[in-house]
């Protein structure tokens, strides 16, 4: 259980592509929920649906695909049915995106001050000099020098992590309850990378802000997050407090995701990896996705697998999880 | 910038100077170039005095001399027909000819990138698959068969408006031009719509398509994701983006329409160079002929060397990336 | 490069499909497209088989009597043998028959025209994709010159100075053609020649002719087949110009430009005809063409796939 006010509660979201070749269940099931100033890591291979699941909190999946069930509930309104003005209300105030790669999700051909004070005008009806003031402040916020400078750039001008974080300043512009991460650092170079992590979390400890940090990079959630969800082939298979987790993984596939991060493994001896590929979304297998490849798999794994609570604050989708104990 | 701007002036001249050098070439070393600069009706010792002064019997390269400088002076030669230097001539009609062109040009943008935005953002609606069934119809019809049916249509047969001609003209800044005058505006919508129908067709797919390539991109996502109406993201975001390249392409079509309005006007009678291009080599009134190559390909080089300029200046990532260096 | 971020990836090894057929099944979701194709093909058996379909010969000057010119459609013929569908003309030829062989003689201009410049255009972009350096810069630059001009006025400086007749207008035509064909087939050979299996195949020690024509060109041919539909389109349209203009073809061997052009001067008087059907066969045709041309450039675009 997390501690205080809830601010993000999914429930069973289900968002599924209706595409010509087959129905992709990109996001089957899943449930976690977020409280403030927590950080919580959503953590799964490419097509395991965790950048699908950022973008349905926030309504911008786009036809193909929809949201076919389940509830989002932000500080308890259920946002699925939302009419699209309200949606927007939301986005960018309440809830904020940041995305993977900065060079594109900047409009190349506008000013950097441009993109910053829309963002704020689009939700509060301020004068342009206080637009830019806060966008100034947002700036210093996220550890970018003569901002008045850089205002006036364009994208192109800056590096990649300079961009980086003034998407994230754009994020923390109208001091969202909610800030959505998809792979922000994966773009960038390790030692940016850990500079962004730190004044992230910073930031969301002193602004009391929720943070889904999305990710495919173990090593990235393990320094951030609090809580961590793993997910597999659009389902959540294994959650829990991030210590936990990777101390003591009960699902085979989180033991063999911890498993094969090379700085765990022994010189000398051969990496160890999961065996066989992630299942296309169009074809999965019948009952536990991952029953292909997974060590600990029998006939039982023919079926569904439910989510179930063997202690407190873990959960896990397996008919074989690993004991606790041992790990 | 300017180092920018200084190359491809450089590159200009460049051009212009192998394009006299075709030319020269495909009227001196081709086409019988004695036949071409000399009327049907001189012969003998006549003959013998125009090739003396045209300098035709020296060698080539100096030849070639002595039409540079000339051309430099703007004398490419005597009209047959006329009796006067050929670029005179072509100058007087061109303000007619410059005349048609810009209208049409105004037609073509002032509706085709409105509709072609329009299709872009609802492609699937029935307007939207009308403006494009629309543009393939107005990309597949030959102009001058357009020309013939709207002739046909609003002259002949609802007798609305004038089959051929420019109406009255008025003195502007020493030029004549019709469009100030409602007798002028009639004679000119048929032959500028025909004209325009083309590069309209083009600008409505051109747009369309590049809206459509556009809502796919990532910073329109990003847009949405902070709150931005549709309204901003279309007209800020998208425009600015599409605008790149079809002001390049715009650019270009200027050219292309004072070309195509050779056909135009034929069909109309509209007394501008085109005509004036038909009717001589019609006649065989080539000096005229090779005079208008000139000026048009003069005119399309400095056109596409101000529409670099032009793209240079709306793209930052080209303009401050020559700052950079 | 710039997919979208949202699409879930799924795997490759669910299309079932062979890439053939595929693309057939993307193509005939357009029933426009389709359309398009299918009117090309009958205007395609119209020009090769007219000598066998056209009711009468318009080019035999003994079948041809002068008191039927200027018939509107549907009359009969004075001898009594025909029945004019769409009218004669100044001379009493059967518009039909007229309009049948000049989609004959337009096709087969745009046609020629259109493979010479194709197989010139792609041998020229080949090399300059492939060998890069100088060759490449010098080719580029006159391409970009030649593009820069519209085909009208290519066109007219290549008639003023050659003259008219049949191969000069080809001749013309492919002048105007084959840098589009050169910079598409370029722009596709530099993104292919990045690619791991060209690298193998020099590995392997093939020549560079070899790996050029075996190996790169197939990949390229998608672009090139949508440049090649729209491009006889343009070819086809070009002519009709020069030829309504006077400049084209002579009027031996008519096309629909030139018997447009001849029907011109009748229009004022009230006979339509004379110009209007070929104009309607000619549109029929170019925007056939471009309706597949259209569809074929939406399939194959990279940038849509969806």
């Amino acid at each position: 259980m997390t501690r205080g006010p809830v601010t993000l509660r999914v429930d069973g979201l289900r968002t599924h592509f209706l595409t010509k070749v087959g129905v992709v269940k990109a996001v089957d099931d899943v449930s976690f929920q977020v409280g403030r100033g927590e950080v919580l890591g959503l953590v799964g291979e490419s097509g395991s649906g965790k950048s699908v699941t950022g973008f349905s909190v926030l309504g911008l999946v786009d036809p193909p695909g929809r949201i076919v069930g389940g509830r989002i509930l932000f500080w308890g309104h259920d946002l699925v049915a939302l009419p699209e003005a309200e949606w927007r209300d939301l986005r960018g105030s309440k809830i904020a995106m940041i995305f993977q790669d900065p060079m594109m999700t900047l409009n190349p051909v506008l000013r950097i001050d441009t993109q910053m004070i829309e963002a704020v005008l689009a939700h509060d009806k301020v004068g342009r000099e206080t637009a830019r003031q806060r966008a100034r402040d947002a700036l210093g916020q996220v550890g970018i020098s003569s901002p008045d400078e850089r205002l006036r750039a364009y994208p192109h001008q800056f590096s990649g992590g300079m961009r980086q974080r003034v998407a994230i300043a754009i994020a923390l512009l109208n001091r969202p309850d909610l800030i959505i991460a998809d792979e922000p650092t994966t773009a960038l170079d390790v030692t940016i990378q850990a500079q962004i992590l730190y004044e992230v979390q910073k930031l969301c400890r002193e602004t009391g802000t929720a943070l889904i940090w999305i990710t495919h990079d173990l090593s990235v959630v393990a320094g951030l997050a609090d809580r961590i969800c793993v997910m597999y082939a659009g389902r959540i298979v294994e959650e829990g407090g991030i210590d936990a987790v990777l101390d003591t993984p009960l699902h085979p596939y989180t033991k063999g995701l911890i498993g094969s991060v090379p700085s765990r493994n022994r010189r000398g001896v051969p990496l160890s990896q999961i065996p066989g590929m992630t299942p296309s979304l169009l074809n999965l297998p019948e009952g536990c996705a991952f029953r292909e490849r997974c060590p600990r798999a029998d006939e039982a794994c023919h079926a569904m697998p439910e989510m179930t609570v063997p202690s407190v604050d873990r959960q896990v989708r397996c008919f074989h999880p690993h004991d606790e104990a041992i790990g | 910038m300017s180092v920018f701007i200084i190359r491809r002036l450089m590159q200009s001249v460049v051009v212009i100077f192998i394009m006299t050098l075709i030319v020269f070439f495909g009227v001196m070393v081709i086409g019988n170039p004695v036949d071409i600069l000399i009327g049907q009706d001189c012969d003998g010792p006549c003959r013998e005095k125009v090739i003396r002064s045209l300098g035709l019997h020296l060698p080539l390269h100096e030849q070639y001399l002595v039409f540079l400088k000339n051309a430099l002076k703007g004398e490419l030669g005597n009209s047959f027909k006329a009796g006067i230097p050929a670029t005179h001539l072509i100058l007087q009609r061109m303000p007619a000819t410059l005349e048609l062109a810009f209208c049409s040009f105004l037609i073509a943008v002032g509706l085709g990138i409105p509709l072609g935005i329009w299709a872009g953002l609802r492609p699937e609606s029935l307007s939207g698959k009308v403006i494009m069934g629309g543009s393939i119809l107005g990309f597949s019809l030959p102009s001058f068969w357009v020309g013939v049916m709207l002739m046909l249509l609003f002259a002949v047969e609802l007798n609305w408006l004038p089959a051929t001609g420019r109406g009255e003209t008025v003195p502007v800044l020493g030029v004549e031009v019709s469009f100030l005058t409602l007798d002028g505006l009639r004679h000119l919508i048929l032959p500028a719509v025909n004209l325009a129908l083309f590069k309209l067709s083009l600008m409505v797919r051109l747009t369309r398509a590049s809206v459509r390539e556009n809502l796919l991109m990532d910073y329109i996502k990003f847009a949405r994701a902070k709150g931005l109406s549709m309204n901003r993201i279309i007209f800020v975001h998208v425009l600015k983006n599409i605008l790149i390249p079809i002001i390049t392409v715009l650019g270009l079509e200027l050219g292309n329409l004072i070309a195509f309005s050779v056909v135009t006007e034929t069909i109309f009678a509209w007394p501008g160079m085109g005509k004036l291009l038909i009717d001589s080599i019609d006649v065989l009134d080539r000096p005229v002929v090779v005079a208008y190559l000139m000026i048009t390909i003069f005119m399309f080089i400095m056109i596409n060397l101000v529409v670099d300029i032009l793209y240079s200046l709306l793209d930052p990532r080209v303009r401050l990336g020559d700052i950079k260096q | 490069m710039s997919q979208s971020t949202q699409e879930p990836s799924v795997g490759t090894a669910d299309r079932k499909d062979s890439p053939s057929r595929r693309f057939a099944a993307d193509f005939c979701e357009s029933r426009l497209a389709v359309g398009g194709l299918l009117v090309f093909l009958a205007i395609l058996l119209v020009a090769v088989f007219a000598p066998q379909i056209s009711p009468q010969d318009p080019y035999d000057l003994v079948a041809l009597d002068i008191l039927d010119s200027r018939e509107p459609p549907g009359t009969q013929s004075v001898s009594g043998h025909l029945t004019f569908w769409l009218g004669t003309d100044a001379q009493g030829r059967d518009m039909l028959s007229a309009i049948f062989y000049g989609l004959r003689t337009s096709l087969l201009v745009g046609a020629m025209s259109g493979f010479i410049a194709l197989c010139l255009g792609t041998c020229i972009g080949l090399m300059a994709g492939y060998f890069a350096g100088r060759v490449d810069t010098v080719i580029m630059r006159i391409v970009d010159l030649q593009l820069s001009f519209p085909s009208i006025l290519v066109a007219l400086m290549v008639l003023a100075v050659l003259g008219q007749g049949v191969d000069k207008i080809i001749l013309a035509l492919v002048i105007v053609q084959w840098a589009y064909y050169a910079r598409t087939v370029r722009a596709s050979v530099l993104a292919e020649r990045q690619l791991e299996y060209v690298e193998a195949a020099q590995c392997m020690g093939l020549s560079r002719w070899r790996i050029a024509f075996r190996h790169l060109l197939p990949n390229c041919l998608p672009p090139l087949i949508v440049v090649g539909t729209v491009q006889v389109a343009h070819a086809i349209a070009v002519e009709a110009t020069l030829s309504f203009l006077g400049l084209g073809l002579p009027p031996t061997e008519p096309s629909l430009g030139l018997l447009i052009a001849n029907g011109f001067d009748y229009i004022m008087s009230g006979r339509y005809w004379i110009s209007i059907f070929p104009g309607i066969a000619l549109l029929i045709t170019i925007a056939s063409i471009n309706l597949v041309g259209d569809q074929l450039r939406d399939v194959l675009n990279p940038r849509l796939q969806r």
